[in-house]
């Protein structure tokens, strides 16, 4: 995502997507905070400038290496980067979501080291040397991930905002000591919220995978 | 979030000594802590990363008893073939809390020292005995329907959160801790304070104490295990109440019982009172009855938690009748 014609807005057909204009408007909001507005508004028009966000300067910032989805990355942040701040804004992973902040949600659910966590309740700096999957590691729009097919044949979901820690979740219950029953998964679920109550088929889903397996 | 700086550890011994200052922090899941200070709850000058420094196994000592390292997974801990099959108790407890991924985070000795959801505690902008020493306390008189109605002071009533507790109390578990002057052994029972007019005094932990393990006695072969919570939702919620059994019949009647309360008390709450009305009586709903009316007689219940009077006896009612049909 973060490549260095930032090309983030558009597509290769030179498309304004839905995903790179949100994106560009994540951006803009780390950016500038004082007039976020005016600002915004500007930054639709001059997307150049957010390459600049690379390159300012943090104050206090500490380096660390981590292995994110298969690849080496070094990155510097503030030491109360959580680990889903650093995945969202640092390295624009944003599949990984933010709900609650607080681990009370589940939407930032990522793995470390093979185990699913919340990745809002850990700080960045405390993973040096591990190995993170994000949703963005699990498969491509062409080439998905059996649980990722399965949510969509599914329909594992309504407004989308849970999904992806739904499905780093699911995928990880797969290696998990758990029951056979709708009622075991449910339980072992119960860390991800889906405001839009689309549980019945999360449900469905993860268990037409584990059937398979 | 305030700014802190960050160490990590090599070792334990590391860890303590760089430990000296009641403004540290060992930050190891970080579920509690990284949650109260991104709430200016909690606001450390240092925290120190112990999450390399081992003490993550468990083991099967040769005197029978079982230690637990204090960085142990709650995950890990509650899946040990070990604890499943000797101390179920604990392993059904660890999994009635959190959720998967939590649990895959918190650590036996954060677990431990997990700090109360009081609301008034986890807002700064209220005032809180517990975080403030001296404000007053809000939940008294306030929005007090979780929160305890045993232990409690006129200065704080605020509820520990825990599950593993309640099965360590029941289970007589034994806490080392480390510290520059060296190793000490503290029974659970004695770990955890009451409130008193001290509620943010809440181990006898001190700056520069180091929780290393927790040690379980030699397993009671014979005994009937049971963990049993209720709260407001199926999963992934914190007990309104809940008790933990460990209980051995013989003729009928119970020739052991430890009976433990969550969710109830401003500490982990061994009933000694449910206890010693069990001990050699029947194993009868009779029974069950005056032990949960003996385990609540001291209940000092606030505006809005009166229920948890009757829920708490249906609790241990319950659980014990659970406890010996499985005999």
């Amino acid at each position: 995502m973060n490549g260095k014609d930032n090309p983030r807005n558009e597509n290769s057909t030179g498309r304004v997507t839905r995903r790179s204009f949100l994106s560009q408007m994540g951006a803009a909001g780390a950016t500038v905070t004082a007039a976020p507005l005016v600002a915004r508004a500007q930054f639709a028009t001059a997307p150049e400038e957010t390459s600049s966000r690379g390159t300012q300067k943090i104050e206090n910032a500490v380096p660390i290496a981590l292995s994110v989805n298969g690849k080496s990355v070094r990155i510097e942040v503030d030491p109360r980067t959580t680990l889903l701040d650093a995945l969202r804004e640092t390295l624009s992973l944003t599949g990984t979501k933010k709900g609650c902040d607080h681990g009370q949600c589940g939407a930032c659910t990522v793995h470390v080291n093979g185990r699913r966590i919340n990745s809002c309740l850990t700080l960045a700096i405390m993973h040096e040397g591990d190995s993170i999957t994000t949703i963005e590691g699990l498969g491509e729009p062409d080439d998905l991930h059996p649980m990722q097919a399965s949510f969509v044949e599914h329909d594992g979901y309504q407004c989308g905002y849970c999904t992806s820690g739904q499905i780093m979740s699911a995928v990880a219950l797969l290696k998990e000591p758990c029951g056979p029953a709708d009622a075991d998964v449910k339980e072992l679920m119960s860390g991800n919220i889906c405001r839009c109550g689309a549980y019945p088929n999360i449900v469905a889903a993860i268990q037409h995978v584990r059937q398979r397996a | 979030m305030e700014l802190f700086a960050y160490t990590r550890a090599t070792d334990a011994e590391q860890a303590i000594n760089t430990a000296t200052s009641k403004d540290v922090r060992f930050i190891a899941g970080g579920t509690t802590l990284l949650d109260l200070m991104k709430l200016d709850v909690e606001r450390p000058a240092q925290l120190i990363d112990i999450n390399r420094i081992g003490l993550d196994a468990i083991e099967k000592l040769p005197t029978g008893t079982l230690r637990i390292g204090a960085l142990v997974r709650n995950s890990d801990f509650a899946h040990h073939p070990i604890v499943q099959s000797d101390y179920p108790v604990l392993s059904q407890a660890l999994l009635a809390g959190a959720s998967a991924q939590l649990r895959n985070m918190a650590t036996t000795g954060g677990n431990l020292l997990q700090r109360t959801r009081c609301m008034y505690f986890r807002n700064t902008a209220m005032p809180c005995n517990k975080r403030t020493p001296g404000t007053g306390c809000s939940a008294i008189e306030g929005d007090n329907r979780t929160l305890a109605i045993l232990g409690t002071s006129k200065d704080c009533i605020a509820t520990n959160p825990s599950d593993m507790n309640v099965a360590l109390a029941a289970l007589e578990a034994v806490i080392t801790v480390r510290s520059a002057s060296g190793s000490r052994d503290i029974p659970f029972g004695d770990f955890h304070l009451l409130p008193g007019t001290t509620p943010h005094l809440e181990t006898v932990l001190v700056p520069g104490d180091l929780v290393t393990h927790v040690t379980l006695p030699a397993p009671r072969s014979k005994s009937k295990q049971v963990y049993l919570k209720l709260r407001d939702r199926a999963s992934y919620e914190f007990a309104l109440a809940s008790a933990a059994i460990v209980a051995e019949v013989s003729d009928g009647k119970f020739s052991f019982i430890r009976v433990a309360l969550g969710g109830l008390g401003t500490k982990p709450w061994r009933s000694h009172e449910a206890e010693a009305a069990l001990l050699h009586r029947p194993a009868d709903i009779a029974m069950f009855h005056r032990a949960a009316d003996a385990a609540l007689r001291d209940a000092d219940p606030q505006s809005e938690n009166g229920f948890k009077v009757e829920l708490a006896k249906r609790c241990i009612t319950h659980a014990l009748t659970l406890a010996t049909q499985s005999a």
